[in-house]
């Protein structure tokens, strides 16, 4: 310890103190808040800017490659139902019911053909099925709605069904309200819904969505055939005949005809076999049971060639993987363009940091040239130059040297992709290690001279090993950029020659499958960043300088 | 200028030129030998062509005309790596991705020189220096004097028989370089090792050298022992660059042997040497050291004295600094001794300056 604390503190023990008597540390915080908080304050704009801008969508994409709650959003009864089955042969009556109104309320949504579209992801056929399926299900509807019409008119009729089920208080609003202003919004009448639980549910659903999508009143509008089939499940399973509410004489005699063996009745699985087969083949709900969870590992599973199944996690057949390979490809070629960056940047870097001012100049206007032309002319000049009736193959049948009929294909493949992404890419790799290479004395040379070293023994054992972290820098900004690289393989990569980036391009504007596309570029992310750490591992990123 | 003659020079110089643009020399007409374990050092203003004398010499940069002679052989021709010279840089130019044992392994190496030797070799030149604990150490993690001699084992390490240093204290502290500059001489003359030292220090040069070459525009203005250097410079470029120095303008009344008289500007008439003068009515510049002037002097009838004025006096410890006003000029400066019965001279005050004629040298005018 030395005298600097000075005599606000007295003996050598206890925490320094400031001349208040407060602890140093306490007062030293205090003084620097203020600062900090200015600093804050200065970098809050652009924080705010990139928070929203940035970090947020990506979050949220992020989140979308787990996201599932369509399912059991769209048909909540269902997945109740399937969550206690097995999964081993049909699954109950009780299912093809839930699955009933459940599709039923989303084909009057219009919601059906999205779960069709996001189970089709899992199993072939579900989105036709689905699509099938929403017109069908009016099938099994019809045979209740048609009896009960023709017992009485009224079963088809707006008003005797609003009066059944609505509130009336609610009622009166209702036939108070004219179009353009807002709806009283639908009541169950009291005691309803323990009468006719069934009904009541379907026609509060029917009238709810009635006011709020259609813009409809409920009291012009009769209900839907799922309301009568309900009526019918509601008349089935109790005894009504006691019934003296609004409309007893309707309801009574209804009950009394579903009660009559005469009465025509039809199960929920034959409806739903009638309508497509495949309901009777257990794939589909086990599909469903599968993805009921609002999380799934799926498309995670999807992105690396696999799939979830009742049994567990296995791979997909042969024919259907494809992102493994395209993820292997991906990483290879942006390897085989970091290593031909790095072969033609380093002589251009050397003779950059070592020419004359004016001449360097001059030269770095030429590397920087390509940067002041659209990444699309460039790719498209590319094109020009080795398609098959291009430039270079032109100069090749002039000289003899490709015969006219075996011109190279130089381009839609591997080759057109790695020699347009390294012109692209090079500057990328010039300017770090240019940066760095300016940096080392020429005396160091002079110095390995003077020593006895040869011309190469100095490049090698004195110049290079100082350049390296200008080639670690460019090597890192090449390979990520490739690594993520859309429009140039898009463009000249043909089949052979695209990348991870183009079929997530695919899936997010032409499949729509977003979850998927964010499962696949999560995996890219984690692949950047766990190269990135690698990278600090062996190299130190440390030894990383941009200039 | 004194040569050593070509038959036992061990480092040559003939009538070597040098231009960079092709316009003009930065190197005119240089001859210069030295023998075997000769610590010879390039003084020169920057810009008077010392360095590029230094690069021509280890390599970097080609004679436009003339020859390198290194041991009788011309060295024109041969590339840098190939001619065996040990070389510390002003900015030492120590590996940084190498410790100091790896650099100074570096020049073994690449002269395949087996492990076993190879380290004994580096042990042996960093106790040379006394390093030996560094071996391990980064370049990086050394304080600038560690740096310093780092360099020089590095370049002595492979036992070159010449060794160049360019301004290599340059970076370092006064303490610590003169520290160095002790080390580096006793070095050098221990090893019997020839040394071309550049730089633009003179205390340097005169405290290190057996000689020195003073350099300006190009050419060598005088080459000599240091002493001879200070109390005989051959032009007053040589005498204003070499320690403090007063001048006094006038011209050449006649000339008697080694005596001529200079009439001043102000139409006062001194006593002096004739270094560069041959007849009367040249004009001249005399040069008369500090310490060389004497107050109110004794001189006996010969000589002249001058009226001067005091204009400053500076107490400077172990001696006084006195500003005097000679014959127009107002920068004349005498340093005396402080002894005890020293008188003080206070502004102001007139008094009678003087000099021994042997003290006071004529020499050109430019």
């Amino acid at each position: 310890m030395t005298d600097a604390k000075g005599d606000a503190t007295e003996g050598s023990a206890g925490p320094m103190m400031a001349a208040d008597g407060t602890p140093l540390k306490k007062s030293l915080a205090r003084a620097l808040r203020m600062q900090k908080m200015r600093a804050l304050m200065l970098i809050a704009p652009l924080l705010l800017f990139v928070l929203v801008t940035f970090i947020a969508p990506i979050a949220d994409m992020l989140f979308r490659s787990v996201e599932n709650d369509i399912v059991s959003d769209t048909m909540p009864r269902t997945t109740a139902v399937l969550a206690d089955w097995d999964g081993q042969g049909m699954p109950p009556e009780t299912a093809f019911e839930a699955a009933y109104f459940d599709l039923y309320i989303a084909a009057e949504r219009k919601l059906h053909t999205r779960l069709g579209t996001r189970l089709n992801y899992e199993q072939t056929g579900a989105s036709s099925l689905f699509r099938k399926s929403g017109r069908g299900l009016d099938d099994i509807g019809e045979v209740y709605q048609d009896q009960f019409e023709d017992l009485d008119e009224g079963w088809d009729e707006a008003m005797p069904w609003a009066e059944l089920m609505g509130d009336p208080e609610w009622l009166s609003e209702q036939a108070a309200w004219t179009k353009g202003a807002r709806q009283p919004e639908f009541i169950l009448r009291d005691g309803i819904a323990d009468l006719l639980p069934r009904t009541a549910e379907q026609y509060e659903a029917f009238a709810l969505y009635l006011q709020d999508e259609d813009n409809k009143s409920p009291l012009d509008e009769e209900p839907w055939s799922a309301v009568h089939t309900a009526l019918y499940e509601d008349l089935a399973a109790g005894d009504l005949s006691g019934y003296s509410g609004p409309r007893a004489d309707m309801l009574v005699a209804a009950d009394a005809l579903v009660d009559s063996p005469d009465f025509e009745t039809v199960s929920f699985a034959r409806g739903f076999e009638d309508i497509d087969e495949d309901w009777a083949d257990p794939e589909i709900w086990r599909t469903i049971k599968l993805y009921s969870p609002e999380m799934t590992p799926g498309y995670f599973l999807n992105s690396v060639d696999m799939q979830l199944t009742p049994e567990g996690v296995e791979m997909r057949p042969d024919n259907q993987r494809i992102y493994m390979l395209l993820f292997k490809r991906t990483i290879f070629m942006s390897m085989v363009i970091t290593c031909s960056c790095i072969l033609l940047a380093y002589p251009v870097a050397y003779i950059l940091a070592n020419l004359p001012a004016r001449k360097a100049n001059l030269l770095m206007i030429l590397v920087l040239l390509p940067f002041w032309t659209s990444l699309l002319v460039r790719t498209s000049a590319w094109k020009v130059m080795l398609q098959q009736q291009g430039v270079i193959n032109d100069v090749l049948v002039w000289l003899g040297l490709v015969a006219d009929d075996s011109r190279l294909a130089m381009i839609n493949n591997q080759f057109g992709t790695i020699v347009a992404m390294t012109h692209i890419l090079l500057p990328f790799m010039i300017l770090p290690m240019y940066s760095v290479m300016s940096t080392i004395p020429h005396t160091y040379v002079r110095a390995a001279k003077s020593l006895g070293a040869t011309d190469w023994t100095t490049f090698w054992r004195v110049y290079f090993p100082q350049s390296i972290p200008g080639i670690g820098a460019g090597s890192i900004l090449v390979f990520i950029l490739s690594i993520g690289y859309y429009i140039t393989p898009e463009i000249v990569g043909g089949t052979t020659g695209t990348f991870i980036s183009n079929r997530i391009a695919y899936h997010i504007s032409s499949s729509l499958n977003w979850g998927l596309a964010a499962a696949l570029g999560t995996i890219l992310l984690a692949v950047v960043l766990i190269l990135y750490w690698a990278y600090d591992r062996i190299v130190g990123i440390d030894n990383v300088k941009l200039g | 200028m004194p040569d050593t003659g070509a038959s036992d020079a061990f480092v040559a110089f003939e009538r070597v030129q040098k231009s960079y643009d092709g316009e003009s020399l930065v190197v005119k007409d240089l001859n210069l030998s030295l023998p075997k374990g000769e610590f010879l050092t390039m003084l020169g203003p920057s810009g008077s062509g010392k360095t590029t004398c230094l690069m021509m010499l280890a390599g970097f940069e080609t004679a436009t005309h003339g020859e390198i002679k290194l041991d009788g052989v011309s060295i024109n021709n041969i590339p840098p790596h190939k001619r065996g010279i040990g070389m510390v840089f002003q900015n030492y130019a120590l590996f940084p991705h190498m410790t100091v044992a790896e650099n100074l392994a570096f020049p073994l190496e690449v002269r395949k020189i087996g492990k076993s030797d190879r380290e004994a070799k580096v042990k042996r030149a960093l106790d040379m220096v006394e390093m030996g604990d560094f071996g391990g150490r980064r370049p990086g993690q050394l304080s600038g004097g560690q740096q310093q001699r780092i360099a020089l084992a590095r370049a002595l390490v492979f036992e070159p028989e010449l060794v160049l240093m360019d301004e290599p204290l340059g970076a370092l502290d006064k303490q610590l370089r003169e520290k160095m500059q002790f080390e580096i001489t006793n070095l050098a003359h221990s090893l019997g090792i020839t040394t071309v030292y550049v730089t633009h220090d003179q205390t340097e040069a005169l405290t290190m050298s057996d000689r020195v070459a003073v350099f300006n525009d190009g050419r060598i203005q005088q080459l000599a022992p240091p002493d001879e250097l200070y109390e005989a410079p051959q032009n007053s470029f040589v005498a204003q660059f070499i320690g403090e120095n007063n001048t006094l303008e006038g011209t050449v009344q006649q000339i008697q042997g080694d005596r001529c008289t200079v009439q001043l500007a102000n139409g006062e008439v001194i006593d002096a040497k004739p270094v560069n003068v041959t007849q009367p009515g040249e004009r001249t510049r005399v040069s008369i050291r500090p310490e060389r002037v004497e107050v109110n002097p004794e001189l006996g009838d010969t000589a002249h004295t001058l009226k001067a004025r005091v204009l400053e006096f500076v107490y400077m410890g172990d001696i006084f600094r006195t500003r005097l006003e000679v014959a127009g000029n107002r920068d004349f400066v005498i340093k005396t001794r402080n002894r005890a019965d020293q008188e003080r001279l206070t502004p102001g005050q007139e008094v009678a300056i003087g000099w021994l004629p042997e003290d006071c040298r004529a020499l050109d005018a430019d």
